[in-house]
């Protein structure tokens, strides 16, 4: 039971779910009002961005590549929602010009995907440069179309999607709870999936076993740019307004989330289950820090530190356990 | 008796262990090189071979309770430097080179080693590379990068760097494995002159023929623990393979007479420039083919070609009668053509993945219902091929990089055989497999033929190709130059053909 | 010749296309040649050179730093509050507290890196959500204007009069920088030391084993790191004349990028001065030319990152790959 458990969550999960618990002891103990309903609802708040961006993320990762551009395809997918409503009347648009502009958004952040697939494919040229490159690019167009200004004045009723709730659960969970579930099955149960972790381990014994891993890369950095879109929509209905440099803070943060949840830095291992743990574990840690007056800076380093410690330990448990199976 | 053959050695190694991790890569060995001497090191993959040059270069350190001494000083726990310094270089197996920096400095890399910084003197590198390449008789561009270098130069390279120092002793762990015979022979010489000028060299090699041309006592390692040392004077090939796995073998020729079968590979005039040139020959539906030549013959190109990795600039590819052009790989398996790559390490399996994973990765397509790969029919074609096969493995979700060698290499048989070949491209399916796992690889190869597979074997070792195909081509400069038959030819006779 | 240009193909086409570049701008704008334009660009290219140096060495030694430049922000400040808690400091405290916090912070990155076992984008990923994490909370993000004079006031080194009346001038920065320049081509290129963190960068297993020791090719790369973003830190408030703690966010990729450019590989092995130095100068000058040509500053970034898509998708579809690989 627990193997099994174990195999499909993956291995980290146990050391995780463990590293949570004690979290949440001890922001129990030190602020009495981290055990209640509202904070929790403000983790579940603040949890979508980073966690949307964060899976836009790990799938370059588990390929063996980086995605530097998620912030600003998010953003310049963002800013396709806000032109189409902006054309169809501003405040006045309705929920056909907001649908259009949303497809239109998962197209371009699609083929803002595309393209970095494409190069990195054909060209072979290192993912973190190519992405790099394209971070630069767009948020240069971004500034360009915006001249470096703020973009709002939507219908009253993108905001609803960034505050409103279904059932008592905030829009932007679910969103981020379906992108999950996706990622999810795309990551354990689709050829996609189990080509990206092939291709993460070694991308030419998996050209050798016949699978195009040109396709592949492209469709796995295609997809990363379509998550983007869609954070960039979420992150448009909370702050009612576009920016070209909205979220910039996340970029490295995600990176950090995955690392936290055990995915391999060179690509081919990590689970979903433990990315969302760990990305938990940050907003958790986050939000109790805020209660006891800490502020989001406060919370980053913590953050930084919080990783080496897993680090770390991670190291000195595989020392020991190496020790001991040397004895017997 | 041990202390005697001590003293005046250039090397001493008593009572050494290793652990790694639990497991004991060393148990209790003695090694021992007088100077002058050429010594050879036998063993199996995973015999300690490696691990006993590692710790004898201070690589690795050995487990407590061993006693090294080197030149006559007693050296606790050696380092590369101190090893280097007391005259012991070595050329690994993976020679240990760096691509992106150039021949010069990869010679003489030593005059750039120590803690305190100094200034490069480059012009001495260069004339310190051009002497030691002069006495090697090979001439190369100091100043090109080593990248630019095919692997056959590169050897030279690495055997350039060991000869730089005033070494006492020199360590050569498989240095013919990418020569051709005519490098080969040259290295050789080099190798008996070193000896002559009181030069040690121990020699690894898993060309026995070589061994024991060139050495004159082995020593020999079985699954970490020392065999025994014995003089190469009235030693056998057979009888060292029978001290290194304990097994005894007898070899018998395999071939069968399938010209009544009907073809599944037709090549017509095959060609692609610099690779391989007009090639014929129709493998039938059971028959093993088997193709043998020396190292750059051209024979793991056109292997590329039938599996669509290359384009072939001329000629015609029949498979079954109708002519093909594959433009991938993927077109190649769909259309029943399988190739087992030489690299097993890096293209063959995708090391750190489960044998799951490993063996499914081929056939995912057959594994989807409604679109979703199914873990039932996964594991049970997972769990199919291990039988099948008799792979001995943990579990299924364990990395193939925890197996050995040769369950490695079922592990690929299962994972093309899962595509239901017609063709099944073998190239050298024995390399770092152990001589007693290889009659098991050949067992599976032969039943496959029995049940109409056509099989393309492409080795450089002839006796293997002679002992298990039915009909033997050799191949030479990209062209096939010679037909046998192993029933109306004799293993000399195709030896002789391909090595000298 | 041609294999001097084999050897070094990216400089030789990042020289072609600034040469290009620069014929076509003197061309179709007047003020692009002129000693003016050219000091201008030096200057404001000279702490992002002297971060460059640091950080390509930390790459040819196969590993990678995202901390640098937020670390350089906490130098700044560090420096600042003890140069003031000093009484106001001179050049040789401020180099030397800038130095000695700089390498310090580097230590810190390779202490992780080598007894841990940590890889170096994990551990400066972590370390540039501390660095930067702590340095805006003890801060609270407020900038420090009231710097010692010796700090804060421009040091003209040389300047000139020209024809039209404007003022050609090297401002100390674009020394340093020099120096920064010099030290570093001894280091890498004419240095047993530096080939031994190419030969380490290239191939660790292989370098381990001829007896190069790991630790102390972290220690030394992120060492020069640290020392180069100390000093570039220093220089940075020189030239912007205040201290803001969160102005050299971000800066770590621009400058990753350039060096890139200029023909360093991500993984070790490859990588030089010169190439670094013609990676910043080709970003400079395209904004620079973007700018008189009089282009909206909005659109800079955008054509700098498409230049650079196109030199990384062309450097990579080099001729080896085109031609030497047939299909």
């Amino acid at each position: 039971m627990m193997e099994e458990l174990k195999a499909r969550l993956g291995p980290e999960v146990l050391g995780l779910t463990v590293f949570l618990l004690a979290v949440m002891l001890v922001f129990s103990f030190l602020s009495d009002r981290f055990l209640t309903a509202a904070n929790f609802g403000s983790v579940a708040v603040q949890l979508p961005e980073l966690g949307i961006l964060t899976l836009a993320m790990l799938l370059p990762i588990l390929s063996g590549g980086l995605n530097l551009a998620i912030i600003s395809t998010a953003n310049i997918s963002a800013l396709t929602v806000a032109w189409v409503l902006q054309v169809n009347g501003g405040p006045e648009a309705g929920m056909g010009a907001f649908l259009l502009g949303a497809a239109l958004a998962l197209a371009v952040g699609g083929a803002a995907g595309f393209l970095m697939g494409a190069v990195t494919a054909i060209s072979g040229a290192h993912p973190i440069l190519v992405s790099l490159a394209m971070m630069i690019f767009l948020r240069g167009l971004g500034e360009y179309l915006t001249r470096g200004g703020d973009i709002s004045g939507f219908p009253d009723f993108v905001a609803a999607i960034g505050h409103g709730s279904l059932f008592g659960i905030p829009a932007p969970l679910i969103v981020f709870l379906a992108c999950v579930a996706v990622w999810q099955i795309l990551l354990g149960r689709t050829r996609l999936g189990f080509f990206t972790y092939m291709v993460g381990s070694n991308i030419e014994a998996t050209r050798y076993s016949g699978v195009d891993t040109k396709r592949a890369l492209m469709l796995i950095y295609t997809l990363s740019g379509v998550m983007c879109a869609i954070a960039g929509i979420v992150m448009m209905a909370r702050f009612n307004s576009v920016r070209v440099g909205h979220g910039e803070a996340y970029l490295l943060i995600t990176v950090l989330a995955c690392f936290l949840g055990g995915v391999d830095p060179f690509g081919g291992f990590g689970r979903v289950a433990s990315v969302l743990l760990a990305l938990v574990i940050l907003q958790i840690l986050s939000s109790g820090l805020n209660l006891l007056g800490a502020n989001q800076h406060l919370s980053t380093a913590v953050w930084g530190l919080f990783l080496i410690a897993v680090m770390v330990l991670r190291f000195g448990w595989k020392r020991w356990f190496e020790r001991k199976r040397g004895k017997t | 008796m041990a202390e005697q053959a001590a003293r005046g050695a250039v090397l001493a190694m008593r009572g050494v262990s290793k652990t790694f991790g639990g497991v004991k890569a060393l148990n209790d060995v003695s090694f021992t090189v007088r100077p002058g001497e050429v010594h050879c090191l036998a063993g199996e993959n995973g015999s300690g071979k490696s691990t006993v040059i590692k710790i004898a270069t201070g690589v690795y350190t050995a487990d407590p309770g061993a006693d090294i001494e080197i030149a006559g000083q007693s050296v606790a726990a050696p380092t590369p430097g101190l090893a280097r310094r007391l005259g012991i270089a070595v050329i690994w197996q993976d020679l240990a080179l760096f691509p992106e920096m150039t021949v010069a400095e990869n010679i003489g890399f030593e005059a750039l080693l120590g803690a305190r910084p100094k200034p490069v003197a480059r012009k001495r590198m260069r004339e310190t590379a051009a002497r030691v390449l002069a006495r090697l008789g090979v001439a190369l561009d100091p100043d090109a990068p080593l990248r630019s270098l095919p692997i056959a130069k590169r050897q030279i390279v690495a055997i350039a760097r060991a000869l730089v120092g005033e070494a006492r002793l020199i360590f050569m762990d498989e240095p013919t494995a990418s020569l051709t015979q005519a490098e080969t022979d040259h290295l050789l010489e080099i190798v008996r002159s070193l000896s002559a000028s009181g030069v040690a060299v121990v020699f690894v090699s898993h060309r026995l023929a070589e061994v024991l041309e060139v050495s004159s006592a082995v020593t020999v390692l079985r699954d970490g623990r020392l065999v025994g040392v014995f003089p190469t004077e009235g030693m056998t090939q057979s009888k060292l393979t029978e001290l290194m796995t304990g097994q005894t073998f007898d070899s018998a020729v395999a071939a069968r007479d399938r010209s009544a079968a009907p073809p599944v590979l037709e090549l017509k005039g095959l060609t692609r420039e610099g690779e391989y040139a007009d090639i014929e020959l129709t493998i039938r539906k059971g028959e093993i083919l088997g193709i043998t030549g020396l190292i750059g013959a051209g024979r793991t190109e056109l292997g590329h070609t039938l599996f669509g990795m290359t384009r072939p600039d001329r000629g015609e590819i029949r498979l079954d009668g109708k002519p093909v052009r594959f433009r991938s790989n993927g077109q190649a398996i769909r259309a029943g053509v399988s190739y087992v790559s030489e690299d097993r390490l890096s293209l063959g399996l995708i090391q750190p993945q489960s044998i799951a994973d490993n063996l499914s990765l081929t056939v995912l397509d057959r594994l989807l219902t409604a679109g979703l790969i199914s873990p039932a029919r996964k594991s049970s074609l997972v769990d199919h091929w291990i039988r099948e096969l008799a792979v001995k493995i943990g579990t299924p979700a364990d990395a193939v990089a925890t197996l050995s060698g040769g369950n490695q290499q079922r592990i690929v048989l299962a994972k093309w055989l899962a595509t239901e070949p017609r063709l099944l491209v073998l190239d050298a399916p024995t390399v770092g497999v152990d001589v007693g796992a290889r009659a098991g690889i050949f067992a599976i190869i032969r039943r496959l033929a029995e049940q109409g597979l056509a099989i393309l074997l492409i080795s450089d070792e002839a006796p293997e190709v002679y002992f298990n195909a039915d009909r033997v081509l050799h191949m030479a400069g990209g062209r096939i130059i010679g037909h046998y038959d192993p029933r109306a030819t004799s293993l000399a006779e195709l030896e002789q053909a391909v090595y000298a | 010749m041609r294999r001097l240009i084999n050897a070094n193909a990216t400089e030789f086409w990042l020289i072609l296309v600034i040469f290009a570049l620069g014929l076509f701008l003197s061309l179709t704008t007047e003020q692009f040649f002129t000693l003016v334009n050219f000091t201008d660009l030096l200057n404001t290219s000279a702490v992002n050179l002297i971060f460059a140096m640091g950080l390509v060495v930390v790459l040819i030694a196969g590993a990678i730093d995202i901390s640098f430049a937020v670390a350089a922000s906490v130098v700044q400040y560090v420096a600042a509050l003890a140069l003031m808690a000093l009484g106001g400091g001179n050049w040789v405290l401020g180099f030397f507290i800038a130095g000695a916090c700089g390498v310090l912070l580097g230590a810190v990155n390779a202490a992780l890196i080598h007894h841990f076992r940590i890889i170096s984008i994990v551990v400066t990923i972590a370390t540039f959500n501390v660095f930067f994490g702590l340095l805006m909370f003890f801060t609270r993000g407020v900038s420090i204007y009231n710097l010692p004079g010796w700090w804060s006031d421009r040091i003209i080194l040389w300047e000139y009069e020209t024809a039209s009346g404007a003022w050609a001038e090297i401002t100390l920065p674009v020394l340093v920088m020099v120096f920064a320049v010099i030290a570093t081509w001894l280091l890498i290129s004419h240095s047993s030391t530096g080939r031994q963190l190419y030969a380490y960068g290239d191939n660790p297993e292989a370098a381990r084993r001829i007896g190069i020791s790991p630790g102390a090719v972290q220690y030394i790369a992120f060492g020069w790191l640290g020392l180069m973003l100390g000093i570039a830190g220093l220089m940075q408030v020189n030239y912007a004349q205040e201290v803001v703690p969160n102005a050299l966010f971000g800066r770590e990729l621009d400058v990753l990028a350039a060096v890139v450019l200029g023909g360093a590989r991500l993984g070790g092995g490859r990588g030089t001065v010169l190439g670094c130095v013609l990676g910043v100068l080709l970003i400079a000058i395209t904004e620079n030319g973007l700018n008189l040509l009089g282009v909206s500053p909005y659109a800079f970034k955008m054509v700098v990152g498409g230049i650079i898509l196109a030199a990384i998708t062309l450097s990579n579809l080099s001729l080896e790959s085109l031609a030497g690989r047939r299909p």
